[in-house]
């Protein structure tokens, strides 16, 4: 049994999502996807534990030996990325029970489950597979079930958000598969690590910078790097909630895990950093986003869309430890994958709690929720500090060791810019406290109802936050991981 | 009891005394300050008994845990954090029982939040006291700020919020841009972060890079209130009388240029801060915070906010103390920390007993009112002595090893500093009880007479201010452990 | 000359790819998008399966005698990616249909001008 948990991992979700669709009424879907997610959960954990004492798994699908058939591959790495994406899914599951009653039609309900489960399924996949063109299959299952997640949105504008996302991520998917091609035809080969070991040997021929180029853009649409970004603030913004908090949470994560195997696992690091220097493409491309995207945050009155925009202020900070291309860079970017998908999913379950009691997230719904809410605008404040990197949250953490990566290069203003933009995110985050704790409650009589959100709720919520917290205050863990993942990537004997 | 065991319920029984408070609630008012006292004299026990020990060469160490690899959350006593959890333990005690005469007397609101902020807020500085290294400093040191947000925005008013935004912007701010790359740099070229007798940065820095990082302690540490960084000090004068008392004379500033002191003597080094000569610049930007704070008390008549530039003005005479970077300085910095906190906690006292008694605010209305509050105005009077450096109060030893320092330095203009705030203190701070005694009485003070505070007010005042005279007969003691820190 | 129809079947991908992502990125009507995407898509299926076939090669099949065979695996690549291509086509035009319901257009810029006035109106009220 425990041989095949790498192919459970991805098989239990999927065949579910398919059980989920004919499950009712709702909440038996909804017990049931649960039950999957907890599953998918334990064996991601006992997987990093594995390979944390035994090395790395390699597991072939049907008994057919790579790299003719497909390999799924599992290291530090991704065994730290399948782990986030299945802690994220075990926690919001829980949680949707009551905040999708509330945002979705009924009847719909088992269908969002499903969704759910095959954009967990798909992300799952990416990450585990060792095969180029498996990963692209599972790129699109997430894909396709994240536009459907998206459009059932609450507010008709979830549709045009959905479709403009399907149009931008199956341009981005398809990107990836010329690359992909370009890259079989040079080699024969799908394999990850035999891609890895045929590649040095060609890196003069013109093809292969050419599908390194394809596959650069092509995820970088996925990850939604500046200036590949718009698809993304209105998605997050109009998805329902547990939807938002999942996707938020892992869709980036695993974007950037695909970035970091392409770059170091297939390509190289010598081949990307230094023939193609991807470090100068990458770097001010990850700077223009955290200024910009922060300052956009700022300004927002949509508090949802201006954590939209705050995760591509974030999502430039992960780029910018991957641009610098050192151990140290590369542990700040795998930590903060971590803990972003931490505090990010905190906060938009917080917002979940809010959209379930007052029905709105704009900045004035939140006034004097400091006193009706106490409980989730704490959540909100403690993942909103985390956020800003404040000491004992793993916000901290992360920007400690971006800041250390960065002096190590010699470069103070990127170090000054990084701080300067922690205190942005003090703002953006600032407003919406200054509105739930300084502003008097509106005294209508729909103001008068809004009690604190119930359990099923503010549980999962608050599991999240302390995992900031204690992550924060003991993050040898955490830290141990990137450090070895970060070193695995860039082949570095420990 | 083990030394370590005192040093962790030190920061733990505050955390504890927060919850009682939270569960005893408005409805147990009684119950509630009781658990506030009771915890309040626990701590200053354990301090206590941790004293007799350092005093006799004793440094009790403990790792908490690791939040980064070889980064600990560690804490180590040593006489200097001795003196500063002293002085912040037993004035918990003293503020505690002011508080409960003020809250009550001024019938303000939320006060189990008020309590369980207070408490939080003292275990932060005793983290801050009793840090083992810069890292474990800052992390508390921003705990402080956090946790003393709600106690300044008490009142929950448009002024309060605004003055909430200014302390927690600039403190945070300041913390974040300047103190945190300053303690990441330390880390990069030391390679560690502990507090060494001595210092951990001979030989691994410029002069010049000595210099700009020392700028970015002094100057990143806000809680010190530096000219220009001090905007947030006299903002944080929205909170209610006891905060401002404990908080902005005694535990949130000397927070600051403890975090100073501490770091010109265990990461510097003196002799290293001597030898670049790093220190220079930025002891006469303390020198002109000094004066112009002085400058700027003149002109307030909101008796709290001169009261506030006053404390600005006095806390740089510590970091001028930490700057000379002479055994003589370090000396007056450190025993300024305590003279300075017992003279400056009885003004604030005195303050709020005026508004709660007499509802007054201003300087200008304060004529005559010595006669109708004469033990409030005594004790005002015994703490502008102290303030100022004159006998027979505490004030005049610090400010006498402070002159020492500077001639020690050969830096005479920064002795006619002080000497020059001395004559200032005396003309904006002294004149107050002066006028208040002898000036003849405001019209319509007359037509309404007002009385003496409520008693535990009094209490608090005639403690604080019989300390401050206690501390000029005998500095003996304080001068001890004071000298371990510069002698080790 | 060699080069450009040795080549021919790379232009003819090319062609289409560039005509696919230039509907894509210029058109505004929504169905007419999804036209361009898909052209797009097909482009590349053309461009794996040119790939794998050998001028004279036969399917993979074990016959007598010596024969040349294509590269299946292209083939087979691009049955799961067309699959792919359907369902985002499908759930692309589903959209479209339940956006014409919810705006009565399905043109971008007419629905973002109603983006604009709704967050107007909203603005209004307060």
């Amino acid at each position: 049994m425990t041989a095949h948990l790498p192919v459970l991992q991805v098989v239990i979700p999927l065949m579910a999502a398919a059980v989920c669709a004919a499950l009712r009424p709702a909440r038996v879907a909804w017990a049931f996807a649960v039950l999957v997610s907890w599953t998918v959960f334990v064996i991601a954990v006992l997987l990093l534990r594995e390979v944390l004492a035994g090395g790395t798994i390699s597991y072939e699908i049907g008994g057919w030996a790579a790299p003719w058939g497909i390999e799924y591959r599992i290291d530090v790495v991704n065994a730290f990325v399948l782990l986030i994406v299945s802690t994220v899914g075990a926690v919001v599951l829980p949680y949707a029970g009551d905040s999708v009653e509330r945002e979705i039609r009924r009847d719909q309900i088992p269908l969002f489950y499903t969704a759910f489960l095959l954009c967990l399924t798909g992300l799952l996949g990416i990450t585990i597979t060792g095969d180029v063109f498996n990963v692209f299959v599972f790129l699109e299952i997430s894909s396709l079930s994240t536009y459907t997640l998206v459009a059932m949105g609450r507010e008709r504008g979830a549709l045009t958000a959905a479709f403009r996302y399907l149009v931008m991520g199956s341009v981005g998917a398809t990107f990836i598969v010329i690359g992909i091609g370009l890259l079989y035809s040079v080699t024969g080969t799908l394999n990850m690590v035999d891609l890895g070991l045929r590649l040095s040997e060609l890196t003069a021929t013109r093809t292969v910078p050419v599908a390194f180029a394809f596959l650069t853009v092509g995820i970088s649409l996925k990850l939604a790097l500046f200036p590949l970004h718009l698809w993304l603030p209105n998605a997050y913004a109009y998805a329902p909630s547990a939807a938002t908090a999942f996707i938020a949470a892992t869709a980036t994560k695993v974007a950037v895990y695909m970035l970091l195997r392409f770059f170091f696992t297939v390509f190289g690091a010598t081949f990307s950093f230094d023939t193609m220097q991807l470090g100068f493409v990458l770097l001010p491309l990850a700077l223009v986003a955290i200024f910009s995207m922060s300052l956009v945050a700022i300004f927002q009155v949509n508090v949802k869309r201006m954590l939209a925009y705050s995760s591509l202020a974030q999502i430039g900070y992960i780029t910018l430890g991957i641009s610098i291309g050192t151990v140290t860079g590369l542990t700040a970017g795998i930590l903060h994958l971590f803990n972003h998908a931490m505090m990010k999913a905190a906060l938009f379950m917080a917002l979940g709690c809010v959209i379930y009691r007052v029905g709105s997230i704009r900045i004035e719904a939140f006034h004097g929720l400091g006193k009706r809410m106490p409980l989730t605008m704490a959540a909100f404040v403690v993942a909103g500090l985390s956020l800003v990197g404040v000491p004992l949250t793993v916000g901290f953490i992360s920007k400690w060791y971006l800041i250390l990566a960065v002096l190590e290069q010699g470069w103070w203003p990127v170090a000054a810019l990084v701080l300067f933009t922690s205190l942005m995110a003090l703002v953006y985050i600032w407003r919406v406290v200054e509105a739930a704790y300084f502003h008097p409650s509106p005294t209508d009589e729909v103001a008068a109802a809004v009690r604190e959100a119930p359990l099923s709720l503010l549980i999962p919520t608050w599991i999240l936050v302390v995992v900031n917290v204690y992550f924060g205050v003991d993050a040898t863990l955490t830290v141990e991981v990137a450090g070895r993942a970060a070193e695995a990537l860039l082949g570095v004997p420990r | 009891m083990s030394p370590v065991t005192a040093v962790v319920l030190a920061i733990v029984v505050p955390l504890v005394g927060a919850v009682a408070i939270g569960l005893m609630g408005e409805e147990r008012a009684n119950l509630r300050e009781t658990a506030t006292l009771v915890s309040a004299a626990i701590v200053f026990g354990l301090v206590l008994t941790l004293t007799p020990q350092i005093a006799g060469g004793a440094r009790p160490e403990l790792v908490l845990g690791e939040p980064l690899p070889g980064l600990p959350i560690a804490f180590e006593v040593e006489p200097l954090g001795l003196i500063f959890s002293l002085v912040a333990s037993s004035l918990w005690i003293v503020t505690s029982i002011y508080s409960i005469g003020y809250m009550r007397g001024h019938h303000e609101e939320n006060q189990t939040r008020f309590y369980i902020f207070f408490a939080i807020a003292i275990s932060a500085v005793m983290g801050v006291a009793f840090a083992g290294n810069l890292f474990t400093l800052f992390v508390f040191y921003e705990v402080l700020t956090l946790s003393t947000f709600p106690l300044v925005t008490h009142h929950g008013t448009e002024a309060a919020k605004r003055g909430g935004r200014v302390y927690l912007g600039l403190l945070l701010a300041t913390s974040i841009f300047l103190f945190l790359p300053a303690v990441i740099w330390t880390w990069y070229v030391a390679g560690t972060l502990d507090f060494v007798p001595g210092g951990i940065l001979d030989g691994v820095l410029s002069p010049a890079a000595a210099t700009i990082l020392l700028g970015l302690f002094v100057f990143g540490i806000g809680k010190a209130a530096v000219m220009p960084v001090h905007r947030w000090l006299p903002a944080a004068m929205v909170a209610p009388t006891p905060v401002s008392a404990l908080l902005h004379a005694v535990a949130v500033v000397k927070a600051g240029v403890f975090a100073i002191l501490k770091i010109s003597v265990y990461i510097f080094g003196t002799t290293f801060l001597q030898d670049v000569g790093a220190s220079q610049i930025f002891a006469y930007v303390a020198g002109a915070t000094i004066l112009l704070a002085s400058l700027v008390a003149f002109t307030k008549d909101n008796l709290k906010a001169r009261l506030a530039y006053s404390t600005i003005g006095q806390l740089s005479y510590i970091v001028l103390g930490a700057m000379l970077a002479n055994s003589y300085g370090i000396v007056g910095g450190a025993m300024h920390i305590v003279m300075h906190a017992f003279g400056k906690i009885t003004l604030f006292f005195g303050a709020g007993a005026i508004l709660v008694a007499a509802h007054r605010t201003q300087v200008s209305q304060l004529d005559g009112i010595g006669r109708m509050m004469p033990v409030t105005m005594a004790a005002f009077l015994i703490g502008a002595l102290s303030i100022t450096g004159l006998p027979p109060t505490g004030g005049t030893w610090s400010k006498w090893y402070l002159a020492l320092g500077t001639l020690e330095a050969g830096e005479p203009i920064l002795l006619a500093v002080l000497m020059l705030s001395s004559l200032l203190n005396i003309g904006y701070l002294l004149v107050i009880p002066a006028r208040a005694f002898f000036a003849p009485a405001d019209p319509e003070l007359l037509a309404h007479p007002v009385r003496e505070a409520p008693m535990p007010i009094l209490i608090a005042m005639v403690i604080t201010a019989s300390v401050s005279i206690g501390l000029f007969f005998f500095p003996d003691p304080l001068f001890d452990l004071v000298r371990m820190v510069v002698e080790s | 000359m060699e080069f450009l129809v040795g080549h021919y079947n790379y232009w003819v991908v090319v062609f289409l790819m560039m005509l696919g992502f230039y509907v894509v990125i210029s058109r505004t009507h929504m169905v007419k998008v999804l036209v361009g995407l898909s052209v797009f898509q097909t482009s590349v299926f053309i461009f794996y399966i040119s790939l794998g076939k050998i001028r004279g090669g036969t399917a993979p099949i074990l016959i007598d005698g010596p024969a040349v065979y294509s590269n299946p695996l292209t083939s087979v690549l691009i049955l799961t990616a067309i699959v792919v291509s359907i369902a985002t086509t499908a759930l692309g035009l589903a959209l479209v249909v339940r956006i014409n319901e919810a705006y009565g257009t399905v043109d971008e810029e007419e629905i973002d001008a109603i983006e604009r006035a709704d967050e107007a109106a909203v603005l209004e009220a307060r």
